[in-house]
């Protein structure tokens, strides 16, 4: 009953290495190529009918609601990044899904994973910011209507937060599915370890059990949310990248 | 090779078996960084390519395709309604010139009638007056004729009277002033 337990990787079979390090194919990787999988089935295996079925009306609703989100955050230039956006929305938002699943491995509960994101968000800003709009891309961190004496504070406190968003913006999505996951594990190691206990225990187990039913609710609820706040703070830096000026 | 995850779960099962020191944090072993990155850019740029290929120009054309169907549709409609509005209205337009052209007609024909039928009234007028004047001189001719023939007999009955009363034969003349002023009387 180590809720910890649910977060191992697990090496499947052995890829290569590089450097020394072993690659290994992990649960990690499998729940990766299983989120492509369903997104491209969702994607690709719908119905194109005029009248849209369930799962198609899920594909074009998905669709819509990326673009939708980067029209309305980055504007029309940000639709160049509709693709990007939208493998960073569907991985997350389905590997969040599918680990809701009793059993299963989420992947973005590990911190390299949701790592690795943001600096791929973070980069991409970074170098597209100044492919677009080479030194002006500094105007980010100046922004316009400050009066000079406490310009130099400001410009500090600007390049501060913009060098610590991969931290918070991969944190947030890790922390809040680890700990989801945890308080899931720990409260249903409650339920078997109060129905051990005889008859009385039985009954003690059903308070814990209904906060299970109630907090895997909630946890639906956050495996989306965390996916769409990633999604919008993608949106939202692009957008620093594409019109930089305050 | 420094370290694998096979250690690392061996460690981890080991430490747990004597109850020694914690197993690392699973999201914070390091020897699985690597491999969860591979994997993790393997599926990403896998996801980007299939996305930016295939799955959303797809979607996109089946959303455009049916944007584009209902526009047709209801350019169609709208198209259709124009014509049955202008069908309308041209059948209007007809019905209105029939129903001023129809007033025409039945005014000139009645104008025409009503001209005919005055000019025979005028016409049986002027003949029946003519008849009547006509008449009424007969009748006062006539009239005139009966009146002399009256005085003609009262003469010779007032000179028969007076003949056979007096026995003698009265002077035609004052017998006819008599009777002149008798009947004048």
């Amino acid at each position: 009953m180590d809720p910890i337990h649910q977060f191992n990787i697990e090496k499947i079979f052995t890829i290569g290495h590089i450097g020394g390090q072993e690659i290994a194919f992990t649960n990690s990787s499998a729940y990766m190529l299983l989120a492509v999988v369903l997104t491209s089935l969702l994607m690709l295996a719908t119905g194109r009918k005029l009248v849209p079925g369930r799962m198609q009306s899920i594909a074009e609703i998905s669709y819509e609601f990326v673009a939708d989100t980067i029209r309305t955050t980055a504007g029309k230039d940000g639709m160049k990044f509709f693709p990007f956006v939208f493998s960073i929305f569907m991985l997350v938002t389905v590997s969040n899904l599918v680990g809701i699943i009793p059993y299963t491995f989420t992947i973005s509960s590990h911190i390299i994973v949701t790592a690795a994101l943001a600096f791929l968000v973070f980069f991409t800003v970074l170098i597209y910011g100044f492919y677009r709009n080479g030194l002006r891309f500094f105007k980010l961190f100046v922004p316009s209507g400050i009066p000079v004496v406490i310009l130099p504070l400001v410009v500090a406190i600007e390049v501060i937060s913009f060098l610590s968003r991969p931290v918070s913006h991969s944190v947030r999505l890790f922390a809040n599915m680890l700990a989801g996951h945890i308080t899931l594990k720990v409260f249903a190691s409650f339920v078997t370890m109060l129905g051990a206990m005889g008859i009385v225990g039985v009954f003690g187990a059903v308070l814990p059990l209904a906060l299970v039913v109630a907090l895997t609710a909630l946890e639906l609820l956050v495996a989306f949310l965390q996916a769409y706040v990633f999604t919008i703070l993608t949106c939202i830096y692009i957008n620093d990248a594409i019109h930089p000026g305050h | 090779m420094a370290e694998s995850h096979g250690n690392a779960q061996g460690a981890a099962a080991h430490t747990e078996a004597d109850g020694g020191h914690k197993a690392p944090f699973p999201p914070f072993q390091k020897d699985t960084f690597a491999s969860q990155l591979v994997s993790l850019t393997i599926a990403f740029v896998a996801l980007y390519l299939i996305s930016s290929r295939l799955a959303l120009p797809r979607v996109r054309k089946t959303i455009d395709d049916r944007q584009d169907k209902i526009e047709g549709d209801l350019a169609q409609a709208q198209k259709l309604k124009d014509e049955s509005d202008a069908a309308l209205k041209a059948y209007e337009a007809e019905l209105a010139a029939a129903r001023t052209r129809a007033q025409a007609i039945g005014n000139e024909t009645r104008e025409k009638l009503n001209a005919a039928a005055d000019a025979e009234r005028k016409a049986l007028e002027e003949r029946l007056s003519a008849k009547l004047a006509d008449a009424e001189k007969t009748i006062a001719s006539t009239r005139a004729a009966a009146m002399s023939n009256v005085r003609g007999i009262a003469s010779d009955a007032a000179a028969a009277i007076v003949q056979q009363l007096t026995g003698v034969t009265p002077d035609s003349k004052l017998v006819d002033s008599a009777v002149e002023a008798s009947m004048k009387g």
